[in-house]
């Protein structure tokens, strides 16, 4: 089994401006949040961010690396809008491509299966389709002749997830009650990265839980990171709930240029995650 | 408490008007998002439809009748739905959602994405959500806390849940899962029974007029001449209500007495 430990300072070596990526978790819950801060610090940009969204849109488009948000909502859970995001769109300063969750699930899908498209009713009469002449229409070559949305499939050039416990090899096992469709974007990209919380041996990964809850196994990672606190602020039980407060200051950190400037100069530009631990007190 | 006391809410009346949203829909996932839906959902399950299944609003399906809100009262669970799998229910059309509406039309066309141009909204609000998916594949009802000219309007900014018009347009087949069945607001109830599926007035909360509706009605909505009136919830339902799965009044806070 190779050994594939690697930090986040390895995981942005490997990424180019333009490139899609697409992070795993669901709006602000079980996010590679020290992965995303790592690529808000760094100098890429004009990046492509495909995400069932919450924070990790948000502070991307805060730091101005973000051309295109792929997204059917953007969350913050106990608060319902993400306002970095929400001023990002209402400034025009990303572009979209609009999508409903299901639509979405089966892109990934489509991408991880090699295929251009999976159809499906999803999208029909909505503006996602009429609005967007980048998603198209296939008609049944059965005798049942019916026109279905092609739901286009989610390449992506990275993916980012977080996972509770993995091991050297970039086996990884969630805890929680979701999986969400973290094993789906890693399917659905050509490089793969996934922090965990902690890092085991494999043989002690099968006493953490059932065997469901092996979910992504090595042939779906090129790298793991062990960051500890690597979800926070968002939610990331057994292990840590949310963390409202934090949460609470980042969100209002979108109401002024300078409760932004205040609140990235104390929690990005203080360094690495080790730093961000440091100062957040975790 | 009875009816005849005349001490039922305005805030119970719609939520008696949303539990007969789910009357008759039997072994399904009724899905009502929103406190006053949640409340409703969960009085109809406790009282006229014993079989709806219920989620816990995350990933898992929950007996009950538990109360909105945190609460002490454990959870029982029959069975695991992880996001991925609620992907399966609505496909298969097993599941009647109640969502809410930023802007809905005559056809009953609903915008919750965003209010203004595609390229840079004067508003970004929730995005497409499943509204797509969720109203072409199983039957969704909408609520609506305030009614008013702004929320019903002629034309949609962006159309995220699908209305008749569109769905006629798109054929028999593709349509035929397609149901909106009502809109409850803080006002009364809408629904689409009429012969080319515009929304008509069905009922008034006890204590609105239908002059009231209409005016809080961005287009000209249908009216027969005989308008009923939001029943009143029995006995046993206001006490499911009030004691049991809505202790704390958090309904009041979402419609308060006018």
């Amino acid at each position: 089994m190779p050994d594939k430990r690697i930090s986040e300072d390895d995981v942005v070596a490997e990424l180019r401006d333009g490139m899609t990526i697409g992070i795993g978790g669901w709006g602000s819950r079980r996010k590679p949040m020290s992965l995303v801060r790592a690529i808000a610090r760094s100098s890429l940009r004009d990046l492509t961010i495909v995400s069932y969204g919450g924070p990790d849109v948000g502070l991307l488009c805060a730091t101005g690396k973000v051309e295109r948000v792929v997204y059917a909502f953007v969350s913050l859970d106990s608060i319902p809008l993400e306002p970095h995001f929400r001023v990002a769109r209402q400034t025009g300063a990303v572009s979209t491509l609009e999508l409903d969750e299901g639509m979405f699930l089966l892109g990934l899908q489509a991408a991880a299966w090699r295929v251009p498209f999976l159809p499906t009713r999803v999208g029909l009469g909505s503006d996602v389709v009429d609005r967007q002449p980048e998603i198209r229409t296939v008609v049944s070559p059965y005798d049942d002749g019916e026109e279905l949305v092609a739901a286009p499939a989610l390449r992506l050039d990275a993916a980012l997830v977080h996972m509770h416990r993995g091991d050297a090899g970039g086996n990884g096992q969630y805890l929680n009650v979701d999986p969400y469709f973290d094993d789906l974007f890693c399917m659905a990209a050509d490089r793969r990265f996934m922090s965990v919380e902690q890092v085991q041996e494999t043989e002690d990964l099968r006493g953490n839980g059932p065997l469901q809850t092996l979910k992504i196994n090595r042939l779906m990672t090129d790298g793991i990171v062990e960051a500890p606190f690597g979800a926070h602020f968002t939610e990331c039980v057994p292990d840590y709930p949310r963390d409202e407060a934090f949460q609470k200051e980042y969100a209002g950190s979108a109401k002024s240029a300078d409760a932004w400037v205040a609140w990235r100069t104390k929690y990005l530009d203080c360094g690495g995650h080790d730093e961000y631990r440091k100062v957040v007190g975790l | 408490m009875s009816s005849a006391s005349g001490l039922v809410t305005r805030a119970e009346y719609c939520v008696i008007a949303v539990a007969e949203c789910f009357r008759g829909d039997g072994e399904i996932l009724a899905n009502p998002i929103g406190t006053i839906p949640m409340i409703g959902g969960r009085l109809a399950r406790a009282s006229f439809e014993p079989d709806l299944v219920m989620t816990d609003g995350e990933a898992t399906f929950v007996t009950g009748p538990y109360p909105v809100g945190p609460t002490d009262v454990v959870k029982v669970v029959e069975a695991w739905n992880p996001y991925r799998s609620m992907f399966d229910v609505v496909w298969s059309g097993r599941r009647h959602v109640m969502m809410g509406a930023s802007q809905i039309d005559r056809f009953g066309n609903q915008n919750f994405a965003f209010v203004g141009s595609w390229d840079q909204p004067k508003a970004q609000l929730l995005g497409f959500r499943g509204a797509p998916g969720n109203t072409i594949q199983n039957t969704t009802s909408y609520w609506v806390p305030n009614h008013s000219p702004k929320v019903f309007v002629t034309k949609v900014d962006v159309v995220s849940g699908v209305g008749y018009d569109r769905a006629a347009a798109l054929g028999p087949e593709a349509s035929r899962f397609h149901e909106i069945r009502r809109v409850v607001t803080n006002l009364g109830v809408l629904d689409f029974d009429t012969p080319d599926h515009t929304m008509r007035l069905r009922s008034t909360h006890p204590g609105v007029t239908v002059d009231e509706i209409v005016a809080a009605t961005g287009f000209d909505l249908v009216v027969p001449e005989d308008v009923g009136v939001t029943r009143d919830p029995s006995p046993d339902e206001l006490e499911l209500i009030q004691e049991t799965i809505d202790p704390h009044d958090l309904r009041g806070q979402e419609v308060p007495t006018p």
